[in-house]
């Protein structure tokens, strides 16, 4: 019996070192183990063995199973796992085929630019505010303190609808409303569309964007403004980006500043970008006009603010070296595509 | 403004610094310096020479072979040139060898200059050359003395006292820097030459000497001489009259004429240039009549009559009307108040007796004329401003000590000032403590009272208060001196703080939410913002089938646009993402997608008595691959992300004239009209230029967004089966599957988990006009398992539903 199933064994052994394929593995355990296999017709035959040799011939013939069965294990496992290296080194692909793609859309620069000024002001804990394109003369100019006839009235060349109508020329009309809400304090910005009666060319639209900013409290200085200013320069032009405030006039602020930026380009070594002066002139701000608060019923005694201007386009232009200002009303998406 | 260095330093004599420092100061105190041109930037090496000797070229006979002496002592060099108005004893400007011209001898500039080296002409040798006003970098308009071809010649007359070896750029005055000023609006007195110089000082704390002023005039009396009357004192404050005998017309001397020259005014002859330095000078224009000319020996100040015809000097007949202010005589109109003078009137060579006019209009009077009558001079310019009535005299009198200076006639003594109200200097009542809380700096009150007394503003301090000149017409209150404290403390030196007070939280308002949550949607889609202009023609209309009746004719209308195509404020927002498809097209990108949030403006009546309704669009348009579906897929998307979560229906009515009658919807929510979307009118898609088909969707924001809400419930995820039961039927054509859909959804209720679409066929398998449709419908119970005669009772229910509308189950 020992003899017959190590037979069997040696057979089983030789035969599986010979199989080629998981097939013929296969074939193999049913041959032996299967129910009517050769293992299996040794345990049929234990009728046959005295009882007291039968607990070992089994234990005999299941371990000649077990041993069997594993090294059939081994081998398909072995086999399992050329197959499937064979057929991943099938499928091999040239990972630098195109990729696929939805491509997806791209924002306005002009819009890329003005989320990231909202961004800062916001984290500053600025209001964004709207306000009308289409507005009463005395909100773009008589409550700015700029009077019928002023010279700055025309040096704006306004859009006119009728006589006391018009279209905005400068979003600082939005700081009247904010003012005449009567809400104190204030801190906004309202960014939005302002028209001047400029031919279209390189540098000019008849239609264009500000961004207003305006801060009414008690103990508001200039040194705040400069140092809210600065704060946005460097959010928005990188850490080291300085700040330089020039004196100049608004009629709506008194104090009136422009500031300017040390030029992104050059770092302020000068340029052909900032015409080697090594500053971007950025924005204009200054300490609002007392007048201004008194004709929105805020006393200028107990309340003192600032307020400033940014050009969007300005901003645009100048992050993303835009060359020319009537591409961004084209809308190719050539160009569209690239912010 | 354009001055030069030397100008300024007439009045600011101690003024000592490089360009550089003089334009970074002047800015940081509100004189904006916006550039300077060195004049002798790429002038090197240039001397006076002479010429000993002129020998012909012995291989060329356009050239000339000279010896010229360049230094006192030494041998002459020997220099060829080609240049005919030279001959031997001349003395000319010289560039040596090694050193630098400006440009060309056709006075085009050359970057950096041209050096010149020693050669060979025609195998003669070279040692420099010879130059003309061109290649010094200057030009004939403002050196009148020189030749209209050739060398410089420095003229005996001219030049007294030049020596050979002298540099050549200082005596011809090109040892200067010319600077450009803007000058804000608000600084009237900055438009001259004086008011700069007086900022120079005060920022560079040096004395300000401005011309003290004599008295001038050798015989008779002006008011024997001329009578003046103002008849509109609205618009004419001051009127200033003084006469010259014995006219002895010259060219004006060289300072004055290079002066003038470094501001871009050409020299003419000493009368024109007296008026013009004077108005560079003093910022007052003044004006030259003929007196002879003058009827009567009288000016009257008055209006023009309406349709009144006038002939300028520059020989145009214009027409003036009663808006604006004539200068007459006894009998005629002599010129324009402020902005020319008549031919009637003009000085000619022929001129005895001259009559000066210094006088203050109303600067927006001045202004508006200008523009009506399409004219911009100089003097123009400075009128518009609002002068200061108090300099006429002043700028009068220094006209009249200037023609004594250049012998160029005999002043008469006085003067006729007609002056009906005398403007004062007022008093600003001043707290320096304000200033610096203002301003958030502790600056004491003797520093801010010594930046004041620089710029001519007195204190008294029995009143703490502060007296203006009259030529500062900025300073109104506290708060322009808190300005002039700031910028000669310096805007740099004022500290760097942050707001204090309490914080507040920055906010976005919904709508400016809803906007970015469809920027993020359509970009998601393909879509790329565009940015399009709010007025557009009237065109856009017929251009949009829109019926000439169409409500959305009547527009928000500028009044005085730059032309017809930007004339009106849309009232539609596709025509801008129309024209940009279009280009995209012209320029063949494929596949093109753009949205914008776009304003239109309704007129709530016209004509427009209250402000329109401002509304935002979220419009979107593209061409290339996808359809119909697809925008509506983008839409839906949208408005669900935004909030709203009940059914989006359409209606097929949409009645759109620009788009494709059969492929076009309105967009309903809760039977409200969001908005629309469909195909683009092949016609319409033809005004555009655009041969591939164009889907449009506009969605209306206020609409939208009192329904919008970023809330969001968390609902448990559903733990019993879904069942699914497919629906096959079959119906006229007619039927749509919104209708289908309503019944599936109405009957099935709260157990509806979903119904989709999978199939939709006609042809000929389906009798004609009928079409059928596969849908499979899941259901499902939040709190049970569905039982087989729930699912049979939902299904009857729909089947039922369907009957009504003629649909029949598919056999």
């Amino acid at each position: 019996m020992k003899e017959r199933l190590k037979a069997i064994q040696e057979a089983c052994l030789a035969k599986i070192e010979q199989a080629g394929t998981l097939d013929a593995l296969n074939e193999i355990r049913v041959e032996f183990l299967g129910k009517k296999g050769r293992l299996t017709e040794v345990l049929k035959s234990m009728k046959d063995v005295s009882p007291e040799e039968r607990p070992k011939v089994g234990q005999m013939v299941n371990e000649t199973r077990s041993k069997l069965e594993g090294r059939l294990e081994e081998v398909r496992a072995a086999f399992a796992k050329k197959i499937r290296e064979e057929k991943m080194k099938a499928e091999t692909i040239d990972v630098t085929l195109p990729a696929k793609r939805r491509e997806s859309g791209h924002r306005h620069p002009n819009n890329v630019a003005l989320r990231e000024v909202e961004r800062i002001f916001i984290g500053m804990g600025y209001e964004v505010v709207g306000g009308p394109e289409v507005e009463y003369d005395y909100y773009n100019f008589e409550a700015l303190n700029i009077p019928a006839n002023h010279p700055a009235k025309d040096e704006q060349d306004t859009f006119y609808i009728t006589g006391d109508i018009l279209l905005r020329t400068q979003t600082s009309s939005a700081q009247v409303h904010e003012m005449e809400k009567g809400r104190l304090p204030i801190r906004m910005i309202s960014p939005g569309r302002v028209y001047r009666a400029d031919e279209v060319d390189a540098t000019h639209s008849p239609c264009f964007h500000q961004i207003e900013g305006l801060v009414i409290d008690k103990n508001i200085t200039f040194s705040d403004l400069k140092g809210t200013l600065a704060e946005f320069a460097k959010e928005l032009f990188g850490e080291n980006t300085k700040v330089k405030f020039r004196p100049h006039h608004f009629p709506f602020t008194e104090p009136s500043a422009e500031m300017d930026v040390t030029c992104f380009k050059c770092g302020g070594k000068g340029c052909r970008f900032c015409k080697g002066s090594g500053w971007i002139e950025i924005l204009g701000c200054g300490m609002v006009h007392p007048r201004v608060l008194e004709m929105s019923g805020i006393d200028p005694k107990a309340y003192t603010g600032f307020a400033f201007g940014v050009g969007l386009e300005r901003i645009a232009l100048l992050k993303y070296e835009i060359d020319d200002l009537r591409l961004l009303y084209e809308n190719d998406v050539r160009f569209l595509k690239q912010f | 403004m354009n001055t030069s260095l030397s100008w300024l330093k007439a009045y600011v004599p101690e003024l000592s610094c490089t360009p550089q420092e003089f334009t970074d100061a002047m800015t940081l105190t509100g004189t904006k310096v916006e550039g300077y041109a060195c004049m002798d930037a790429d002038l090197d090496r240039i001397v006076v020479g002479k010429i000993l000797q002129i020998a012909p070229h012995p291989d060329a006979d356009k050239l000339i072979v000279c010896q010229v002496q360049v230094a006192k002592d030494g041998a002459p060099v020997q220099i060829v040139t080609g240049a005919k108005n030279v001959s031997e004893g001349d003395l000319v400007p010289v560039v040596l060898d090694g050193g630098r011209v400006a440009g060309g001898h056709d006075g085009k500039k050359t970057p950096g200059g041209i050096k010149i080296k020693k050669g060979k002409l025609r195998g003669v040798e070279s040692c420099g050359m010879m130059c003309s006003i061109e290649e010094l970098g200057s030009s004939k308009e403002m050196y009148p003395e020189a030749p209209e071809d050739g060398i410089y010649l420095f003229q005996k007359e001219l030049y007294p006292n030049v020596q050979i070896g002298d540099d050549a750029v200082e005596v011809l005055g090109l040892r200067d820097v010319n600077f450009e000023f803007e000058i804000t609006s608000n600084r009237v007195d900055c438009f001259s030459v004086l008011g700069i110089a007086r900022e120079a000082a005060a920022t560079f704390r040096k004395p300000f000497c401005p011309p003290k002023g004599r008295k001038t005039g050798k015989l008779g009396n002006a008011s024997d001489e001329i009578s003046v009357e103002i008849l509109a004192p609205e618009l004419c404050s001051r009127y200033v009259a003084r006469v010259v005998k014995n006219i002895r017309l010259a060219p004006s001397p060289l300072w004055m004429q290079r002066r003038l020259a470094s501001c871009g005014i050409r020299p003419i002859n000493n009368i024109v240039d007296i008026t013009n330095y004077v108005m560079e000078e003093y910022g007052q224009p003044m004006h030259a009549y003929d007196l002879d000319t003058i009827a009567g020996h009288k000016i009257v100040v008055r209006r023009a009559q309406d349709g009144e015809k006038f002939e300028t000097l520059d020989g145009q007949v214009r027409e003036v009307d009663s808006t604006m202010l004539m200068i007459a005589d006894g009998e005629k109109a002599v010129g324009i108040a402020g902005i020319m003078g008549g031919e009637n009137s003009k000085i000619t060579d022929n001129v005895q007796t001259l009559l000066f006019e210094a006088a203050c209009f109303d600067g927006t009077n001045i202004r508006l004329s200008g523009k009506k009558l399409g004219m911009r001079t100089e003097a123009q310019a400075k009128f518009e401003k609002g002068l200061d009535p108090n300099t006429t005299m002043e700028a009068i009198n220094r006209a009249c000590e200037l023609i004594e200076e250049l012998d160029a006639g005999d002043v008469v003594c006085g003067c006729v000032d007609v002056y009906p109200a005398k403007k004062e200097a007022w008093r600003v009542p001043f707290s320096y403590e304000r200033t610096n809380q203002v301003l958030g700096t502790s600056i004491d009150k003797e520093t801010m009272l010594s930046y004041f007394e620089m710029v001519d503003l007195a204190y008294d301090a029995a009143t703490d208060e502060v007296i203006v000149p009259t030529w500062r017409g900025d300073v109104l209150s506290q708060a322009d001196l808190d300005e002039e404290v700031a910028r000669f403390y310096g805007y740099d030196k004022i500290p760097v703080t942050l707001p204090s007070g309490e914080a507040m939280t920055g906010k976005e308002n919904m709508a400016h939410r809803v906007e970015d949550l469809g920027r993020e949607v359509a970009e998601h889609y393909g879509f790329s913002e565009a940015m399009t202009y709010s007025f557009e023609s009237p065109k856009v209309f017929d251009r949009l089938c829109l019926a000439p009746d169409d409500k959305l004719r009547q527009t928000v209308t500028i009044s005085n646009p730059l032309g017809e195509d930007f004339s009106i404020m849309r009232t539609l927002p596709v025509n801008g993402i129309l024209t940009s498809l279009s280009l995209n097209a012209s320029r063949r990108n494929k596949n093109v997608r753009l949205y914008e949030m776009a304003t239109i403006y309704l007129p709530k009546q016209l004509p427009l008595r209250e402000l329109p309704d401002e509304r935002r669009q979220f419009v979107l348009g593209f061409y290339g691959d996808g359809d119909f579906f697809e925008m509506k897929g983008v839409l839906e998307d949208f408005l669900r992300k935004a909030g709203l979560k009940a059914q989006i229906t359409y209606d097929p009515a949409g009645g759109k004239t620009f788009l494709h009658p059969g492929r076009q919807a309105k967009v309903l929510y809760k039977g409200k009209e969001m908005g629309y979307l469909g195909e683009l009118h092949p016609e319409v898609a033809d005004n555009y230029d655009i041969s591939e088909r164009v889907y449009l969707a506009v969605l209306d924001l206020p609409e939208i967004l009192p329904l919008a809400t970023f809330d969001i419930q968390y609902e448990g995820i559903a733990k019993f089966p879904v069942v699914t039961r497919d629906l096959s039927i079959l119906m006229k054509k007619e039927v749509l599957a919104g209708q289908v859909e309503e019944v599936i959804r109405k009957n099935a209720g709260a157990l509806l988990e979903g119904c989709e679409l999978f199939d939709v066929y006609e042809g000929a398998q389906i009798r004609p006009g009928y079409k059928s449709m596969a849908y499979s419908v899941r259901l499902q119970a939040k709190d049970h398992t569905l039982t087989e005669e729930e699912i049979t009772d939902v299904m009857n229910r729909i089947l039922k539903g369907l009957g009504k509308l003629g649909v029949e189950l598919r056999s």
